[in-house]
């Protein structure tokens, strides 16, 4: 007998999860894996071989038309003209008081043409916000997440698997080494006439890419790329991995990090949020910067082996200075690590502080982010 | 490995106890140990604390989340299992021997009828959708 996922949404990699045994959990309505052989294990095989996960969740929204450019730089923050053909860029999506509504990648695949790849947990309140905000003419937004398989193939070992797959496809190979951090090539994979992007990005700290690919195509490209991955031992990973990584490399999640709670300033994103440009949510963040923020964003790492877990009080001599947003043990420090809000005045590198874990008060070290850089 | 010993009781919180010449030794399932994944940290009782039954003792922590041990039975604990502290894993890979956590002693004979058999204990993993 097996667990009913009747009632979850389903990537094209399910039955493909479940022959590998993988534990499956429901993610936001979503039936996904969240490990196959143990997450320090994954862990340790992105960061020293490769690893590909299922993250099919995502939601893909195209934005087109004359007016797509104008359009999204009103409502993103980050400055979209500075994004050439074949690439993408981080940006946040904010509502009027600078909270931020997610956070995304957005591809530019033609002038006019727009890829927004945004959280699963987050894509119909983009659509929703995106259609409403909508006043400029001769644009169009659709929903393309039902349309899109997305396989993330991440570690030091990803480009020569994928090279493989390239060659066998008859695609020139140096094309990969020539394809820099945040850009992106079309590729025919799979089957004649469908077009795959493939992009030099990931969330997991490790060098790799994230594959789109038609969602009947994801069983043909998964079985591929495995077959092609064994001789460098790559392995499948889950959701549980793929958190940890994100935060061993700093990445924010939202609904951890990020919220509507939170500005992008104090998430620690100034660069991405370019306030020469005029964007929703401008204003509350120009005045924000002006007034000093309140509170930031800081990554600590703990004395001793508890865990530190979202939600848990951060503290200095027994007074409460902020919240734990995520914590994990890092297979990779051997340690556990967290990130959280505090009060501006405590977040120094450097600085002690103690996370409180039930009736104690753990210690614990405020450090430079992120945690783990690929060396 | 084994999911269930048919010489182990079992409560419904995923512990297992395993009675020896009066005293109880107690760990958590098979079951549990999988759902919980890598475990990173156990935190153990101090030896002489008396508990009720149902009353947290300790934690167990995996990379991912924290579960709460209850007392099987009442009693005094008696001794602990302090390989954990530097080898925790141990509970993953072993939970129904190495990986035992504490022994108490047993206030009440009585409760050690409450357990479950192995038996009762797989219907509530079939319930849990685990069978």
């Amino acid at each position: 007998m097996t667990l009913d996922h009747s009632s979850q949404k389903k990537t094209p990699f399910y039955d493909i999860h479940l022959s590998k045994k993988a534990k499956i959990v429901d993610f936001i309505g979503w039936a996904m894996p969240v490990q196959y052989s143990g997450i320090i294990e994954e862990v340790n095989y992105t960061r020293q071989k490769a690893t590909i996960f299922d993250v099919s969740h995502m939601g893909e929204i195209l934005v087109e038309g004359e007016g797509a450019e104008k359009f999204l730089q009103r409502v993103l923050s980050n400055d979209i003209t500075k994004i050439g053909l074949s690439k993408a860029q981080y940006t946040l999506l904010c509502n009027y008081d600078g909270g931020v509504i997610d956070d995304l990648l957005v591809y530019k695949l033609a002038d006019n043409k727009f890829w927004l790849v945004v959280n699963a947990s987050n894509k119909d309140k983009d659509f929703e916000w995106l259609v409403k905000e909508k006043n400029e003419k001769e644009v169009e937004i659709k929903d393309e997440s039902d349309l899109y398989g997305q396989i993330a193939l991440q570690g030091p070992s990803a480009k020569n698997i994928l090279k493989e797959l390239l060659k066998d496809k008859g695609v020139g190979r140096e094309l990969l080494d020539d394809l820099g951090y945040f850009e992106f090539i079309g590729a025919e994979l799979f089957r004649s006439n469908s077009k795959v992007i493939i992009s030099r990005t990931g969330y997991t700290g490790e060098d790799g890419f994230e594959i789109y690919m038609p969602w009947e195509e994801g069983v043909e490209a998964w079985i591929k790329l495995e077959k092609l991955g064994e001789k460098y031992d790559l392995k499948p990973a889950g959701l549980g991995a793929r958190d940890v990584l994100r935060l061993e490399a700093s990445l924010p999640l939202y609904g951890h990090e990020l919220s509507e709670e939170f500005s992008p300033l104090e998430a620690g994103l100034t660069p991405f949020v370019r306030l020469n440009t005029s964007f929703i949510g401008k204003e509350a963040l120009e005045k924000q910067k002006e007034e000093g923020l309140n509170r930031k964003l800081i990554g600590f790492v703990m004395d001793g082996r508890r865990v530190p877990r979202q939600g848990y009080e951060l503290c200095l001599d027994d007074n409460k200075v902020g919240e734990v947003t995520s914590g994990s043990f890092s297979p990779t420090l051997e340690k556990p690590i967290g990130m959280g809000y505090v009060t501006s005045e405590v977040a120094l590198v450097g600085g002690e502080i103690e996370v409180k874990i039930r009736k104690s008060h753990e210690k614990a070290k405020i450090v430079k982010t992120p945690f783990y850089r690929r060396g | 490995m084994v999911r269930t010993r048919p010489d182990l009781s079992y409560t419904k919180e995923h512990e297992w106890v395993k009675v020896e010449d009066g005293k109880a030794y107690v760990g958590i399932t098979y079951y549990a140990q999988e759902q919980l994944g890598d475990i990173v940290f156990v935190e153990l009782p101090e030896v002489d604390d008396d508990f009720s039954r149902d009353e947290e003792v300790c934690v167990v922590e995996s990379v991912k989340a924290v579960a709460d041990i209850y007392a099987p039975i009442s009693g005094t604990i008696e001794e602990v299992n302090e390989k954990l502290l530097d080898n925790p894993e141990i509970v993953n890979s072993d939970p129904y021997g190495e990986g035992w956590l504490f022994m108490m002693s047993i206030s009440d004979e009585g409760e050690l009828n409450d357990l479950l058999t192995a038996e009762e204990y797989e219907k509530i993993l079939e319930e849990e959708g685990e069978g």
